[in-house]
């Protein structure tokens, strides 16, 4: 029966730390009244004269870790550098981690605690699509703001959300023009993953290739998350003899699906192939030997050469080691706290209103990609690279499109 | 479709291999879980986490021997199995001294405890190697595909698991049904209490398979780093799959063991081959369970009464 | 009505006892945790329903279930597609091609209402569906399995494949089911809006009182001649059958029972939380819910809820406070528990807590009163661990 007592007794210090916080906070308010009449402490968020209070949600354990430690790194340098720079409107940045457990209820709940106990002024956050439609209603409800760092499938558009990754047009439609052309491919093999991103971004490229390039889908094909063997599906691939595959698998499924791939003799001199799930990050256990000469479509890539990245490489390797990597998702999850400041500051405000309606129209000419500007559909305009995969797993661009503009909600690609 | 007829052939034949690497597979997989489940009755849920442990072992292994040894490189993996099988047997040693033992009269507790075991030890994996995945250079006479004719690939991974398979299951055969070993274990299995009347270590026979059973499954672990990923869940990605070929076959049944891992393997490739992958494995599932609730105590049940 | 009353609530000492349970649920939290916190405890209590049901199939029947996170969320899935029906209304999915059905199936082209979901219009159908879809795949199940004498650890390690395959089923057939993502933004039961702090509530509350319900009905049931014969059963489940029991019928009964319990649980969870997901049907979360039940005791209802109470809260602050510990303290709580306390909290409780506080109470004559109540907060015995059955190999 100490379930009883110890409940008890964990929530009241808790419940007590937190009104002492509130009462702080209250105080804090009341003094800068005094001191200057600052409207940007005024908007019921956590922010004083000194700082202001942010929220990072990530999985930091469960399936999900594998690929959202990079993101929560990138954050923590952009607010790090913020910070060192001087903050935003002449405040710190403080962070409140909250860990999602890879478990969507639990990315909800986390959310929920961020807004409405620790009212924090913007969050960084998330990854999978699942997590990001469980938190989407309480970010909205509580008028929160999201910065989401991943590349997905899009058909969404939030007032409360800011997505630093690409939708699916902007990283599928380039990549298949640019392989079409260069590789005169006609007849395409399509696989991915069993989920809806992978669906979603196959549906829109077999409407690009059927209508558009004229070409053919010679086969379409899921496999369950989690699925090691893929003995059937190279041979498939064999029969069907398509000039491009074009591949979404992900997670412990794409190490197996490309060892696989190699050990049936379907390397890059037989078989053209393009990916939208590769980046860096799972190169690491995939290995550059099994996917050497394979091309991957995605909008950042570490090897980018350009001033802002190699500074940007240079600053995170100087922070998490000089073997660690950077990919897509932990670059865009960099740009996330940089908008904001850019945001904020363009509102005056960190009021969460103010800072959407000043979020379109802001440019980063300092990010590590290059050059984005937020849409007003609150998705980035950014550029599609494609890269061929060395036998080192390191990535050479190949391509880089002009800027593609944003299109969630792609007409004739539903 | 422009296919001629030898390059049906060939396909053929790369399907028909194909369905025989998933059963080896398969069958790996689940050996070590065949002996201590169908031989102790002991639900082994981290038997999973114990793979990845043959897993990390020879990517360890193959760290170390770029390292120090590069001219060794090619080599080193025989060792890393050899290791995956020490390495995962020792530690299965211990958690049977530590746990396994106090629970022999619990089956179903067995199961709980060795489920939290596989949290602790997924939890160390991370701690030790990072979440993220890990890839261990393979030798290069591994990798890539063997090609008998213009048309035929065959994956020599394919080939080392299955030879590893045929190894691990004609020792295990022997060990069971032909050593003095084999003959306690067994009859420990039967009758515990009457085995330990007739001077059998009961103890120290039950240590030792749960042992081999670990060590085995290390095996399968190091073997597995050819045709998939190393991660802290990696070794989740099997727990269904193994346990169900075990039961499938009928649990106290070696032969079952492999005429379920045959089955299952071949109603999937060639599901896989002709509807989409999804479908293939909701169907095979499926059907092994129909079949499960047709025959409860699976394919070779042994002869005792319930 | 004296007979009810023991049947019921377990006599004095029951009565108590729930009487315990019922002020900390509905009064003490209520009143002391903030609408954050609150919510957050309405979630957990929505796992206890399945800890319940488990506490009846597993700690008294014997039928340890890894699968039950599939009548959770077949539960789960019923009510949030009505729930989902209603948040689409031609209106407010007005951009989609095809307005008036849930947006992801308008994602998957999908331009009319599939077959399945048309019933799902009305409120009392979906209520009967919460319960009755999973009952009825636990009667199949159960009669296939139990009529033919499945061992225990079979029907565990089937159920659990179970889990697996609709988990795939789900994530697979996402214009019908939402895939991975599952249902989500629900927004208002019958024109009343479940998002706000009232409606939440009045949710907690509603949640509350159902699991009451299934305690006292789960207590209904073991001090039944029923509940003696499960327990029978678990033991010598030869001599039951010997004595002329058709035991297959009672384990499919138990099975049944919890299966409903847990589907309860699961709509109570879409309503609160506001949606459902393909993650509470797969294996970890069934496993997870096994954990709640043992760590409460298996053999006690009342230990089941705050088993669930208790690892739900350690979940959430360790992993809040040392995220990379917490599967470490999981996993180390569930071994210590499984291995020195197969009873759990209760069986804890009954052998040092009654003593300690009846000591306590010696030397502090105020306390006396709350030695009372205490004393009864299990009241169901709590039998010694399961019989070795070491000698029972021979038939």
């Amino acid at each position: 029966m100490d379930s009883r007592l110890t409940g008890a007794k964990h929530l009241l210090p808790r419940r007590l730390t937190l009104s002492a916080a509130a009462l702080s906070l209250m105080a804090a308010s009341v003094f800068s009244q005094f001191a200057v009449a600052d409207a940007a402490n005024t908007t019921g968020l956590a922010v004083t004269d000194t700082t202001v209070t942010v929220g990072q949600l990530h999985s930091a354990t469960g399936t999900m870790a594998i690929s959202e430690t990079g993101s929560i790194q990138a954050e923590r340098l952009a607010i790090d550098q913020i910070n060192a720079s001087g903050g935003i409107l002449g405040r710190q940045i403080e962070v409140i981690q909250e860990d999602g457990a890879s478990d969507w209820p639990t990315f909800a709940e986390k959310a929920k605690k961020l807004l409405e106990s620790d009212k924090v002024a913007a969050v960084f956050g998330c990854w999978t699509s699942a997590s990001r439609k469980a938190v989407l209603p309480i970010f909205e409800k509580d008028n929160g703001l999201l910065y989401y760092p991943t590349f997905y499938e899009g058909l969404e558009q939030s007032k409360n959300v800011i997505y630093t990754g690409q939708e699916a047009t902007q990283q599928i439609l380039a990549s298949l023009d640019w392989i079409a052309k260069e590789k005169g491919a006609k007849t395409f093999y399509l696989l991915g993953s069993d989920y809806i991103w992978p669906r979603t971004s196959m549906k829109i490229a077999r409407k690009h290739i059927e209508n558009v390039l004229g070409g053919k889908v010679v086969g379409e094909e899921y496999y369950p998350l989690g699925n090691t063997q893929f003995g059937s599906l190279t041979n498939k691939i064999k029969l069907k003899k398509p000039d491009v595959v074009f591949a979404a698998v992900v997670g412990g499924s794409n190490v197996a699906f490309y060892k696989q791939l190699k050990a049936a003799g379907i390397t890059s001199d037989k078989q053209t192939l393009l990916t939208i799930s590769v980046t860096e990050d799972e190169m690491l256990g995939i290995g550059g030997e099994n996917m050497k000469g394979f091309y991957s479509s995605m909008k950042y890539f570490q090897t980018l050469d350009n001033p802002n990245n190699n500074k940007f490489v240079a600053e995170f390797k100087a922070k998490y080691g000089k073997d660690s990597v950077i990919g897509d998702v932990t670059q865009a999850g960099y740009l996330g706290p940089w908008l904001w400041k850019a945001a904020v500051e363009k509102a005056g405000s960190f009021d969460v209103n103010k800072v959407v309606a000043a979020s379109p129209g802001i440019e980063l000419t300092t990010a590590p990609e290059g050059y984005v500007k937020v849409h007003e559909n609150h998705h980035l305009w950014s550029k599609a690279r494609i890269a061929e995969i060395q036998a080192d797993g390191t990535f050479t661009v190949v391509h880089e499109s002009e800027l593609i503009e944003p299109n969630p909600f792609p007409k004739g690609y539903q | 479709m422009d296919v001629s007829l030898s390059e049906f052939g060939a396909i053929a034949i790369m399907q028909g291999f194909n369905g025989l690497s998933v059963f080896c597979v398969l069958l790996l997989m689940a050996l070590g879980l065949a002996i201590i489940f169908g031989q102790m009755g002991v639900i082994n849920m981290a038997h999973g986490e114990f793979l990845t442990v043959g897993a990390y072992t020879t990517y360890v292994i193959s760290s170390l021997t770029l390292q120090y040894f590069p001219a060794m490189q090619p080599y080193y993996f025989f060792f890393a199995i050899i290791a995956a099988f020490v390495i995962a047997g020792a530690l299965g040693w211990l958690v049977e001294s530590l746990m396994i033992s106090k629970l022999y009269h619990r089956p179903l507790d067995t199961l709980l405890a060795t489920w939290g075991l596989s949290l602790v030890m997924q939890q160390a994996f991370r701690s030790i190697f990072g979440a993220r995945e890990v890839g261990a250079e393979m030798p290069a006479w591994i990798m890539g595909s063997w090609a008998p004719s213009e048309a035929i690939d065959i994956p020599r991974n394919g080939l080392f698991v299955m030879g590893l398979t045929l190894l691990c299951t004609v020792t295990i055969f022997l060990m069971l049904y032909r050593s003095r070993w084999g003959l306690q274990v067994r009859a420990t299995m039967q009758n515990r209490v009457m085995s330990r009347a007739v001077g059998i270590n009961t103890k120290k026979v039950d240590r030792m398979t749960f042992a081999l059973g670990c060590g085995v499954a290390g095996v399968a672990g190091a073997a597995f780093t050819t045709i998939g990923s190393t991660g802290p869940t990696a070794g989740s990605l099997y727990i269904v799959d193994t346990f169900l070929t075990v039961v499938f076959g009928g649990a106290a049944s070696l032969v079952g063991t492999i005429a379920s891992a045959f089955s299952i393997a071949q109603a999937q490739s060639l599901m896989e081959f002709f509807l989409s992958g999804s479908m293939a494995k909701v169907l095979t599932l499926s059907a092994v369970i129909l079949i499960l609730m047709v025959r409860p105590q699976g394919l070779f049940s042994s002869k005792v009464r319930k | 009505m004296k007979n009810a009353y023991e049947s019921l609530l377990g006599g004095k000492q029951g009565a108590i006892g729930l009487l315990v349970l019922a002020v900390l649920i509905l009064v003490v939290f209520p009143l002391a945790l903030d609408s954050f916190r609150l919510s957050m405890v309405g979630k957990y209590l929505t796992y206890a329903f399945v800890a319940v049901g488990l506490v009846l199939c597993w700690g008294y029947g014997g039928i340890l279930s890894l699968g039950q996170g599939i009548f959770f969320g077949l539960g789960g899935y019923c009510m949030a597609m009505f729930l989902k029906l209603e948040a689409s209304d031609p209106e407010s999915t007005k951009i989609q091609s095809t307005p008036g059905i849930p947006d992801f199936m308008d994602w998957n082209q999908i331009t009319e209402l599939p077959m399945m979901w048309q019933p799902f219009h009305s409120f009392s159908f979906t209520l009967l569906a919460v319960l009755a879809v999973p009952t009825l795949l636990a009667l199949v199940i159960g009669i296939a399995m139990f009529k033919r004498r499945v061992g225990d650890v079979y029907f565990s390690i089937v159920t659990q494949a179970i889990a697996a395959i609709l988990t795939i089923l789900i994530i697979g057939q996402q214009g019908l089911t939402g895939g991975v993502n599952g249902i989500t933004d629900l927004r208002t039961l019958n024109g009343w809006d479940i998002r706000d702090d009232s409606s939440k509530l009045i949710l907690y509350f509603v949640n509350a009182a159902l699991l009451i319900g299934c305690v006292l009905l789960g207590r209904f049931v073991l001090t039944s001649k029923l509940g003696r014969l499960l327990m029978a059963m678990r033991d010598k489940e030869e001599r039951v059958r010997f004595s002329g029991y058709d035991v297959a019928s009672f384990k499919i009964f138990v099975f049944c029972l919890a299966a409903a319990f847990s589907a309860i649980g699961g709509a109570m969870f879409a309503l609160q939380v506001g949606f459902m997901s393909p993650s509470f049907v797969g294996i970890v979360p069934s496993i997870e819910m096994v954990i709640f039940a043992a760590v409460g005791g298996r053999m006690s209802l009342l230990g089941a809820v705050y088993g669930t109470l208790l690892v739900s809260f350690g979940k959430t602050y360790f992993s809040e406070s040392f995220p990379e510990l917490w599967l470490y303290l999981m996993g180390g709580l569930f071994i210590v528990v499984v291995m020195y306390f197969p009873n759990g909290l209760a069986g804890l409780w009954e052998s040092h807590g009654r003593k300690w506080l009846s000591r306590f109470a010696l030397g502090n004559k105020v306390f006396g009163q709350s030695v009372v109540k205490a004393r009864v907060m299990s009241p169901v015995k709590v039998a010694t661990p399961q019989p070795s059955r070491e000698l029972e190999t021979t038939p």
